[in-house]
Parts: C-alpha cells; structure tokens; sequence
C-alpha cells in the first residue's frame, strides 16, 4: 500500500543500493516528500561539504499523496546542499515520475558518492540498476528521455534528467522530467551532474493501496467540481500563469530592466498571444488545471521550435527583466531553458544584471566577446542563454550564480543584483509589497514566491476572509491587514504560507490547487480528509501545521549548520533605497521600510519561536522534537 | 437508451485521471496496469489520445472466445465479460485490434471496459470533456454541431461583408 513504499540509499562511487522500509513514526513525524527528504539531508550530509563534490547527498522523493485521489498529486522532490547558496537545496516538479516510482515501490531515494563515468539509475518494480550513460552524455533534455525509452524497450518508462547545463555545472542547473516540468531552484541539476547521473528512470507496475477508495473517488469527485468552479482554476485552464501579467504589469510589480523600473511601459507580450501558438493545452498527472500550453512555431527563423509552457516566470526571463517585447523570443527562450536544463528565472535574473552591468559600463565588450548586451537585444538574450548553459565566455562566469559571479566581476557589481541568499529572484518587484517582501528575505532557499508567497495579499480581501484563512489552524488573534502596501499582520500570512506550502510539499500535491493565488482553494482541512481517505493515517488540520513546522524547522536548522545568520533574511539595498518609479499609484514610489522590515522580521522570528537572531528556541525544538536532532531514525 | 463513450483527443490534457478513477473503481487500488483506459502519448509531438474497448458491433473478441464467455449486451450497448465462462486463455488480447482486452496481471484475469455498467468513472471526471457518454442515436450530431460551430464563424463573416 502506500504507506510501504520504501527508501532506497544508493552509493554511486561504489554501486551499492540498500533499501529500507520507512517507519510509520516517521510518516508521523514528517509525512514524506519534502518534509522526509529534510530530514534526511540533515541527518546523512556532513556539514560544510562541497555541493559539487561527492560527499554531497542528493534526495528524490514523491510525496505521501503522490499517485492517489489528491488531485494533481504528481510533485516529485528534489534536494541537497545547494551548490547555488550552500543553504538548503530543495525543489520540486510535477509531470509523471512520482506517480511512477510509487509504482516501482519507491518513496525516497537517498544518492551518495560519484560514479565513475556517466552512469543513469533503472528502477523497476522494487529493483534498482545502475546502467551506463556514456551515450546519454551530451543530450539535451528532450532527446535524454527518449534515447532511455528506446535502449529499455518501453514507452511507457518515465525518467528525470539533466541536460548539458547540469553535467557542465552550472550552478543553477534545473532536473526535468517531460518536456517542460523542471525542478529550476537550487540547483539540483549541477549536483546530479557533479554526480556523474545524467538520469533516474522508472517504470513500475506494482499496487498503489487507496486505503478507501470509494470514500476517496466520491471525496475527490466533490473537490474536483469544487476546484474546477473557481475563477482561478478557469482562468489558469485557458492561459497558465501567463495570466498574471496582464494585473501585475498594469499595476507596476514586475522588474524591468533589471531593476530599475517596475512596469514594461508599452508591453505587448501578453498571454492571449499563446493562442496563434498553441496546440491545446496539457496536464500533470492527475490534475485538471492542465496549466501549461503546448506550442508550436510555425514560420519564421524559429520555425518548427516546439515546448510547452510557457510560465510567467519565461515571460519574465525573456520579458520584462531584459526589456525584450516579443513574445517568441520568450517561446524560444523557454524552448533553450528546457532543452539545456536551465532555471528560467535564474537565467533570466542573471542576463538582466548582465545588461544591467553592461549599461553602467562594469561589463564592456571585452567581456561579452562583443556581444551587445542591451535592454530589448532578443538575439544577444538567447546568446546568453546559450553561452550559459556550455559556459562559454561570460556565460562561464553567469552560470557561477549570483554571489561568485559577481566576485569574478568585481567592482560594485553585486548592490545591482537582485537576490537572497545568493538566488536570485524572480521578476517580481516586491517594493510595494511588504509582505511579498518579507517571503523572499526569509525563504529557506533564497529569493524565492514557492516557500511562502502570500499572494492573495494582492487582491484586497476583506479581513473577515483574511481572518477565516489565517486565523487558524494553529489560532493566531493578532492583526491582520488588507491593504497589501500595510506592514501590519503581514509576518502572520507569510508564516502561514509557508506551513502550507510545507505540508503540499510533503504530500506531492500542486500548489495550484491550494490557497497560493486563490482564497477558495483547498487548506489544511482538506489535506486532513484526503490524507485520511487515501491512506488512513489521521491528523488533524492542526497537527498537519505542527508537521509542517517541524519540516520547516528543520530546514531552518540546516541552514543555520551551513552558517546562516540574521543578515542573511534580508533584501538587496535597492529595495531600501530605490523607490519604485512607475506604476499605478499604489504601487509608484514605493520602497521598503528599513526600520519596519526589521520589526516584521522580529514578529516573524516570534510567530516561528526563533529567538532575535533566528535561531530556534530550545522550547521550540523541545515541541517539535526536534531537540535530539540528527536524530539517525533512517 | 443506448449510450456511447467517445474519445475527443484534441479536449485530452494528458493527466490520465481516467487511468487512475478506473484502476481505482475496478480494483480498489490505483495501478494503472490495472486500467480499463489508458491515456497513449507523443511527448515530443505534444499528441495524447486515450485507448479503451470501442465496445465493437461485430467484435473479434467474441468471435474467437471458445468458451462463448463474452458477448454483446443490447441494453448497455457494450461486449460484456462473464468471468463464470472465462478461462484465461487470452485468445481476445490477442484478437482485439486497440488493445481493449488487457491482463490484470494482480488478479491473474482478463480485463476490459464495462462502461461501469452505464455511468463511466472515467467521463464523470474528465474534466475536459474528452471523454463523453452521449446517446448512440445522436453521437454524430454532436459532432456535427462542433464542426457547424466552426463553419458558421466562417459563414457570418462571410456574411457581413457582403
């Protein structure tokens, strides 16, 4: 059933695979996916070890409710010490390979060591091989996959993979599955290939117990039409999260040209544009938002370049960031993200420094090989993207990420990017947003909207809605605030966020179908009833925040082992000192509060039991038990 | 009445929820081996086209069963599975032209769709509406209307630029 899946720890450097049931206490502990998977590199990685080398640990886990009537219940998790910030190195991914590993008898692998040549993982129904990859070496994304289908005899065999970006290091490299579903944060990619492991496939034909599957089919059924009902869940059917642009654009919350300005003035790359692309859209496994398109260059240079996506975060990548308007260029440049294996938004953030730097003369053409790296240069864009990805010249230097790369650079070039923690971050401008702010400075694995975005913040809700969201189900009385410009209350929303952002992660179910960017989507109740039906196992929606706390604690621990004080919850200067220029006049003039930034961090600490420093109180650990950590259960 | 369930691949996402609502109807589990349907795919050309008994008139399933075990049900309009006759020998795997005759390789049986015995799990959460259970009588008026649809924006354009 479900809950006997298992563990498997495999050691590369000597072909050794061990596996390992997974305790029930542990189930109890942390559910499984991206809780498990914390617990397993705090307790099995050493502290200080080089991300790129051997003694790194590398998790892939699916979650509790992977494979069940959970609706969209497809994420695959990924994590290490990341090579990107030397924090916590966490990402996850829908597509088809969760699902299928549950069915070759997996839950959680565990990757030691380096293999000697390029090797790739075969897992089949409860047996694990690992195959020679010498001729996968070299492959992109796509054609990785398809080249395993082909050598393993079965279509029907689903496979993660790095492409080039990741076996050339490149700090931010993504792991994909499918054309288009990316692990893109943290850079897991570069640690597969640091690995020597181009690819893990699975295929498995084994039972997937649904504890009660009537109860679960009919529960399932309900909250289907439920999701399906929402505006949110209609208006992501037809044009995937493109949509966001057209409201964050009008109002001035996105970055353009780096960051100086927060609204593309004139922008013409809006989603509807999709439709002279499109082929239909396409779905995760299980899911009915079916959230990303499927499309198809028809004329032009560019012409037969097919992809699926792309996300508002490409539209920012190949957009807004680096002053581009023309929205194939984000087709193309999303198509190269995905064949190479590359982080879109880190991409994207990097190539907007770049041009940015390239601007302020601290790059010249001496550095780019002559490449004009100016606001709206398409071809220059995608050059880079390129370079980046084989670090070839400059691209050599951006595919360090951040914090190296502008060492290599010098100058004052680091105040001009933006990023927390060494991750750059999307291309969003949280100036105007205190609460969006304090996310991305207190994010576990850097500037990041994934960890703890309180995005329904943007729409004004009344606090009577406010207060049935966040006043539970761990009870919290103190203000709250609808105006999204307020600092007051805001800590409390990004705290909740965060646990239930948290607990989707450890059961493996889309963030889209939760409240992320709709108040009507499903929260911890929902999660206690489909966790129930599906395996059983009982908790309430207020024991499912204590795992979630106790998840996210432990992440906080781990960065705190790899050095992580106060200074580093904190924004780049620009967001201080650099008002917002344009924009609706909500969002015009805006910049963040020094003095109130640093008090909601406090309240933030408080809400956490985090002493003024961020560190976990002993009573806090006492509570999650959490006090006897590594604790070595398995 | 007489009911069909038809494929439209071009409303398909892929999500093969049908796979899984199946599995777990039929067995209890979610194991899509086990499934009645199964969602095909051309990842690279971005093509998806679910696979299930097309319920045949004159069906190569029945003809070669030795031991009569399946036959045609009127009132369904469906190739019904009577495991009481059935032997194993997977004669109709074999004749089946879409693979709609599967092994349940658990239960150490054939297996094929039964449309549920008239309310198909797989439609109600087919979100999309590839999948439809539509009266026999009028399968091909919908469609009719779909293309109609489709001609008469092109027909009132026309139209008014006279």
């Amino acid at each position: 059933m479900a809950l006997k899946r298992k563990i498997a720890y495999i050691d590369l450097s000597i072909g050794e695979v061990k596996t390992a049931p997974i305790p029930i206490e542990m189930r109890k502990l942390y559910l499984g996916g991206r809780g498990l998977d914390m617990y397993l590199l705090y307790n099995h990685l050493e502290p200080g070890v080089d991300p790129l080398g051997p003694d790194n640990v590398l998790t892939v886990s699916a979650g509790l409710l992977v494979g069940t009537l959970a609706s969209a219940s497809a994420r695959t998790h990924l994590g290490a010490r990341s090579p990107l910030t030397g924090f916590i190195g966490s990402s996850n991914m829908g597509g088809f390979f969760a699902p299928e590993l549950r069915w070759a008898g997996f839950d959680h692998l565990v990757i030691k060591g380096k293999a000697d040549g390029p090797v790739y993982l075969c897992i089949h129904d409860g047996e694990i091989e690992v195959r020679d990859a010498s001729e996968l070496w070299g492959e992109d994304i796509p054609t990785t996959q398809e080249l395993i289908k082909e050598e393993l005899g079965d279509p029907e065999v689903k496979a993660l993979c790095i492409g080039v970006a990741g076996e050339n290091l490149v700090r931010f490299a993504n792991v994909m599955t499918g054309m288009k579903n990316a692990a893109g944060r943290t850079g897991m990619g570069a640690v597969m290939g640091s690995k020597n492991l181009k690819a893990i496939a699975v295929r498995g034909t084994m039972d997937l117990e649904i504890r009660f599957p009537e109860e679960a089919l009919e529960y399932n059924d309900k909250l289907l039409e439920h999701i399906g009902s929402t505006k949110f869940a209609q208006i992501m059917q037809k044009w995937g999260t493109m949509f966001i642009y057209g409201v964050t654009n009008t109002t001035g919350l996105v970055r353009n040209r780096n960051f100086q300005l927060n609204q593309q003035v004139g922008g013409n790359i809006e989603c509807e544009h999709i439709e002279e692309y499109s082929l239909g859209t396409e779905g995760c496994y299980g899911c009915i938002i079916h959230c990303r398109h499927k499309y198809l260059i028809k004329e032009g240079p560019y012409a037969g370049t097919y992809g699926e996506g792309p996300e508002y975060t490409s539209q920012g990548a190949f957009g807004m960031e680096v002053g581009c308007n023309n929205f194939e260029t984000i087709l193309v440049g999303n198509h190269l993200v995905n064949k190479y294996g590359l982080d879109t938004l880190e991409v994207g953030s990097m190539i907007a420094w770049a041009m940015e730097l390239y601007e302020k003369g601290i790059l010249t053409d001496a550095d780019t090989d002559g490449l004009k790296l100016e606001w709206g240069n398409d071809e220059a864009v995608l050059e880079m993207v390129k370079r980046i990805a084989q670090r070839k010249g400059l691209g050599d230097i951006l595919a360090e990420g951040p914090l190296r790369a502008a060492e290599r650079i010098g100058q004052d070039s680091l105040k001009y990017n933006i990023h927390v923690k060494g991750m750059s971050n999307l291309h969003s401008d949280e100036r105007p947003t205190p609460s969006l702010a304090l996310g991305i400075a207190t994010s576990s694995r850097g500037a990041d909207h994934l960890r703890s975005r309180p995005a329904i913040d943007l729409y004004h809700l009344p606090e009577h809605v406010l207060r049935r969201i966040y006043g539970g189900p761990k009870p919290y009385d103190g203000p709250l605030s609808s105006d999204y410009t307020s600092y007051v209350g805001k800590a409390r929303m990004v705290q909740w966020q965060e646990m239930m952002y948290e607990a989707i992660d450890c059961v493996g179910v889309c963030k889209y179908h939760t409240i992320f960017l709709s108040p009507n989507l499903i929260a911890f109740d929902e999660l206690s009833k489909l966790i129930y039906y599906n395996t059983g196992l009982e908790f309430t929606p207020q024991e499912i925040w204590e795992i979630a706390d106790r998840a996210y604690t432990v992440e906080r621990l781990f960065n705190i082992r790899e050095g992580l004080t106060r200074a580093d919850d904190w924004l780049p200067d620009r967001y201080f000192d650099e008002p917002t220029p344009i924009g609706l006049p909500i969002a015009r003039g805006k910049s963040i509060d020094r003095e109130k930034f640093k008090q909601m961090i406090d309240e933030y600490y408080e809400l956490h039991g985090w002493d003024e420093d961020g560190v976990p109180r002993p009573e806090t650990l006492k509570k999650l038990g959490l006090d006897g950590e590594p604790s070595h259960m398995l | 009445m007489e009911r069909i369930l038809v494929v439209d691949h071009e409303k398909c996402t892929g999500c093969r929820l049908c796979e899984m609502v199946c599995s777990v109807k039929h067995t209890g589990v979610n194991n899509p081996t086990r499934s009645r349907i199964h969602v095909i795919k051309w990842p690279l050309e971005g093509f998806e086209l679910p696979m299930l008994c097309m319920q045949c008139e004159d069906a190569p399933c029945i003809a070669v069963c030795p031991k009569d075990a399946l036959s045609r049900d009127p009132v369904l309009g469906r190739v019904v599975l009577n495991y009481d006759l059935c032997i194993g020998c997977k004669m109709c795997v074999m004749a089946c032209p879409f693979g709609g005759m599967g092994i349940d390789i658990v239960a150490r049986q054939v297996i094929k769709c039964d449309l549920c015995d008239g309310d198909p799990t797989c439609v109600r959460f087919c979100h999309p509406g590839a999948l439809q259970f539509v009266p026999a009588s009028s399968v091909n008026l919908i469609k009719k209307r779909d293309a109609g649809l489709k001609l008469s924006e092109v027909m009132k354009k026309a139209f008014a630029a006279r």
